[in-house]
């Protein structure tokens, strides 16, 4: 038997299992790169105005910060300015979730065991993971080079471009296959992996926002920076992507070399005893939810201490940048002064904060969902549980968990903004405000996933579904000029932006009455339905 | 004394499958009730629909005196429940698992349940997936057995057990009888009704084909009839009720209907016997044929 035994029969079934995921995921970032070149080609049309964007970007370290530097001022260099680095960041979520689904995931519900008694090498789910992952990246490099030749851009750009998006997710396949080895289940995999991303994209923001021209020289930190140091439709620096490659050979094989010192089932961490009875307060249905979420939200609560205080921390980055460059300084202040820089680059950050928690909030919303599908829900509710005691113990953490979130968040932005710009006192609890405003979006996209839950439970997943196109809206909407109805239906668009902008209460009183509405339907349907 | 549990006319479907087609069951109050079926006949779906995490198409379902739907809350004070495939949290410990399941309940007995951690040789203090099947199992057995339901709905209990674990399993439930606790037990494994039931329901794709004691059940069935006689038979193949008929010179063997085994004498006694045995059918045999027929049926 070798080490391939059983991989080929293991790849067919995850390009089975993923049939209509993976080419969604393909066709939805492949078509964000067209359409965004598309439109650009209409509203830059002319090197004069692609000029005048060029000059008004190059003082503006919070977009520098959001989507990277602008590099080539071509209308393919300004596509990969705006959709790049978001570009690469999904198609390294897109393979971390892949990979994991089909290792870590698969053996945590027993199903690799049933594979792994079977002629199959040990490796081998591994293997067919990283070759799906690779068809998934390759085929998304092939399809974002075709589209983008198609709208008249050069080949060499176009292939750097899709390749530095391919070489990105590669990379993460690499990431979630260790973390895959190392964590016991899917969850933990992609959390590890997920938190991985995240750093990754901190780090290249603050990179991106120090330096003036070209991207930032600590982008070398950052796989998403490495994609970023191709320069599509500028140097088309080839060799870079062999970085990447080279990264996501040795992140596999560390993986492989885990792989044979494990059992299966079990990750690297050996399990310790708990205790042989249950502390006094664990009795209620509220109880159970909290300790089986309180690990996830103290894990998020620091992620976004973290994100908050980088961001934070920039602004002053940002704020001298502006202050060395007079012609846009001037433009700038006009719009509003010095703060009016630090605000609007702030008020973006909350904005990210905001889409972070959703995420957090609609993951919440599917564990209840998982309770169900996999009989953990059964026994408490053959136990004097009503639904709803059970749906609303959970249910308090979208609530109020992302209320912490986002408040562990505001607060480190504004601790480390005000430790290194001092002057604006009140700065903290304008930036606390700032990410509490997000609370009603928040607050309905996971609503969204509950209506899910309660009234076409098998669709519950949609609920990532329903925020990706919230974030694609928020994230695409304004450059391609989007109509405003299109626009309305993200509940992000209708947030304050805090700091700076004029704060509304009427549109947050909209957001959760729908909230409310949403969920009761959500949960009445949760009661009238078969449990299962 | 009303039924604890009493099923009529009970029908569900999962989109185009009929799980349950008019399903009957009545189980008295202080009895032990085995639930048998083939695989997929219906016997999870019902224990469901009783606990009211399904919902019921049509027919009538009470369950200790109240609606399995609507009640659900206040009836499930009343009992506990087993499911067959026990999944556990993976990071609460086995003892943290019994405690929070006996606690909604309304608290459990610490003695009885150190005692039943001690008769099943169950360590607590391992999480979720460290537990082999049979554990996990296990843990739902303490928790529904130390509690004190007056209804124990147990839905394949001893799938995973060891048969020095099955043991321990009989003796607690024959326990729990003897306390006058009624307990529904679905089971494959013959030889554990056999020892612990008063009476049985069979049922096979969603429908009851047999319900009553043992020893009804046997009487409805065939004897297995054995005979050596003096001179070759004749026209045995001709007497209604008998099946698998045998014969090998002056031997015969076959298998009779209850109610024409007295033709069946009278026809060897026209040919002398040399010998005869004949024997009640064995469950086995008695649970086969209700399971055979759904393939011819
Ligand atoms: N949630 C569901 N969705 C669709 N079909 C279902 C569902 N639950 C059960 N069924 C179907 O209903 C039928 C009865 O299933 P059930 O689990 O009640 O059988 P069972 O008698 O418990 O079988 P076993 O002895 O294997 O446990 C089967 O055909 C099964 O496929
Ligand atoms: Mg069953």
């Amino acid at each position: 038997m070798t080490a391939l035994t059983g991989t080929g029969p293991l790849l067919r079934l995850a390009l089975r299992r993923d049939r209509i995921t993976l080419p969604v995921w393909v066709y939805l970032l492949t078509a964000s790169v067209a359409s965004t070149t598309y439109s650009f080609k209409k509203l830059y049309g002319t090197a004069a105005s692609r000029g005048q964007l060029a000059a008004s970007l190059a003082g503006n370290g919070s977009l520098r910060a959001l989507y990277g530097p602008l590099g080539d001022s071509g209308i393919g260099g300004i596509t990969v300015w705006r959709i790049g680095v978001t570009g690469a960041a999904l198609a390294a979520a897109m393979s971390i979730l892949l990979v994991v689904r089909h290792t870590r995931a698969q053996e945590e519900d027993g199903r690799l065991e049933l594979i792994g008694a079977g002629a199959v090498a040990r490796p081998a789910p591994l293997t067919a993971a990283l070759a799906a992952a690779a068809l998934a990246n390759g085929l998304l490099a092939l399809l974002t080079t075709a589209s983008l030749v198609a709208l008249g851009q050069p080949l060499a750009g176009s292939l750097a471009f899709g390749c530095s998006l391919a070489a990105c997710g590669l990379v993460f396949a690499g990431v979630a296959s260790v973390t895959a080895q190392l964590a016991e289940t899917g969850r933990a995999a992609n959390s590890l992996a997920g938190a991985a991303l995240g750093l990754a994209y901190v780090l290249r923001a603050a990179s991106d926002a120090s330096t003036v021209h070209g991207p930032g020289a600590f982008d070398w930190l950052s796989p998403i920076g490495w994609s970023e140091q191709v320069q599509p439709y500028g140097a088309d620096r080839w060799w870079v992507l062999l970085l990447s490659l080279a990264v996501a050979g040795l992140l596999a094989g560390v993986a492989y070399t885990l792989v044979g010192r494990r059992d299966l089932g079990s990750g690297l961490l050996p399990q310790r005893p708990g205790p042989a009875t249950a502390a006094r307060t664990l009795r209620t249905p509220f109880a159970l939810a909290v300790r089986l979420q309180r690990g996830t939200l103290a894990g998020w609560c620091a992620a976004f201490a973290v994100a908050g205080g980088v961001f934070g921390a920039i602004a002053k980055g940002i704020v001298d940048l502006v202050g060395g460059n007079r012609p846009v300084a001037d433009v700038l202040r006009r719009m509003g002064g010095q703060h009016g820089v630090a605000d609007a680059y702030l008020s973006s950050i909350m904005g990210i904060l905001g889409m972070l928690a959703a995420v957090y909030a609609v993951q919440c919303v599917l564990r209840l969902r998982a309770e169900e599908t996999e009989g953990r829900a059964e026994p408490v509710l053959a136990g004097p549980v009503s639904r709803l005691g059970w749906a609303t113990g959970h249910l308090l953490f979208p609530l109020l968990g992302s209320a912490a979130l986002l408040t562990c968040g505001g607060l480190a932005a504004g601790a480390a903004e005000h430790a290194t710009l001092g002057d604006r006192a009140g700065s903290v609890a304008e930036l606390l405000g700032g990410a509490l405003v997000q609370l009603p979006a928040v607050w309905l996209t996971a609503a969204a996933a509950v209506l899910l839950l309660g009234l076409a439970p098998r669709w519950t997943s949609a609920g990532w579904g329903v925020l990706t196109a919230f974030v694609l809206i928020g994230w695409l909407g304004p450059a391609l000029q989007a109509d405003q109805w299109v626009l309305d239906l993200s509940p992000f668009t209708h947030t304050p932006h805090l700091p700076g902008g004029t704060f509304a209460a009427q549109p947050l009183l909209w957001l959760t009455l729908l909230t409310a509405a949403l969920t009761a339907a959500g949960l009445t349907g949760l009661r009238h339905r078969d449990l299962g | 004394m009303t039924a604890a549990i009493s099923v009529s006319g009970l029908v569900k479907s999962f989109g185009r499958t009929r799980a349950l087609d008019g399903l009957d069951l009545t189980v008295a109050q202080g009895e032990v009730h085995g639930f048998l079926g083939p695989n997929g006949s219906g016997k999870s779906t019902t224990i469901r629909v009783l606990l009211g995490l399904l919902r019921r198409d049509a027919g009538t379902a009470r369950l200790l005196g109240g609606d399995p739907w609507h009640d659900a809350v206040t009836l499930h004070r009343r009992l506990a429940y087993v499911p067959g495939d026990v999944t556990l949290w993976r990071n609460l410990s086995g003892g943290e698992a019994i405690d929070l399941l006996g606690r909604l309940r309304g608290g459990l007995d610490a003695g009885r349940r150190a005692e039943l951690l001690e008769r099943f040789e169950l360590d607590p203090t391992k999480k979720g997936r460290a537990y082999s099947k049979g554990n996990r199992q296990k843990v739902a057995l303490v928790a529904a057995l130390a509690s004190d339901a007056e209804l124990l709905i147990l839905d394949e209990p001893t799938s995973g057990l060891d048969p020095l674990m099955e043991k321990v399993f009989r003796r607690c439930v024959s326990e729990e009888r003897d306390r006058g606790r009624t307990v529904l037990l679905s089971s494959h494994i013959l030889s554990e009704v056999e020892a612990l039931c008063d009476r049985v329901s069979i049922i096979r794709a969603g429908r009851t084909v047999e319900t009553g004691s043992l020893t009804e059940l046997r009487h409805l069935t065939r004897t297995a009839v054995s005979a050596e006689l003096a001179a070759d038979p004749t026209g045995l193949e001709n007497l209604p009720g008998v099946h698998d008929l045998v014969v090998d010179g002056n031997r015969v063997r076959c298998q009779v209907d209850a109610e024409h085994l007295d033709a069946l004498l009278r026809a060897f006694g026209r040919s002398g016997v040399r010998s005869l045995t004949s024997r009640p059918p064995t469950l086995e045999e008695l649970f086969l044929r209700h399971y055979a027929t759904e393939v011819t049926a």
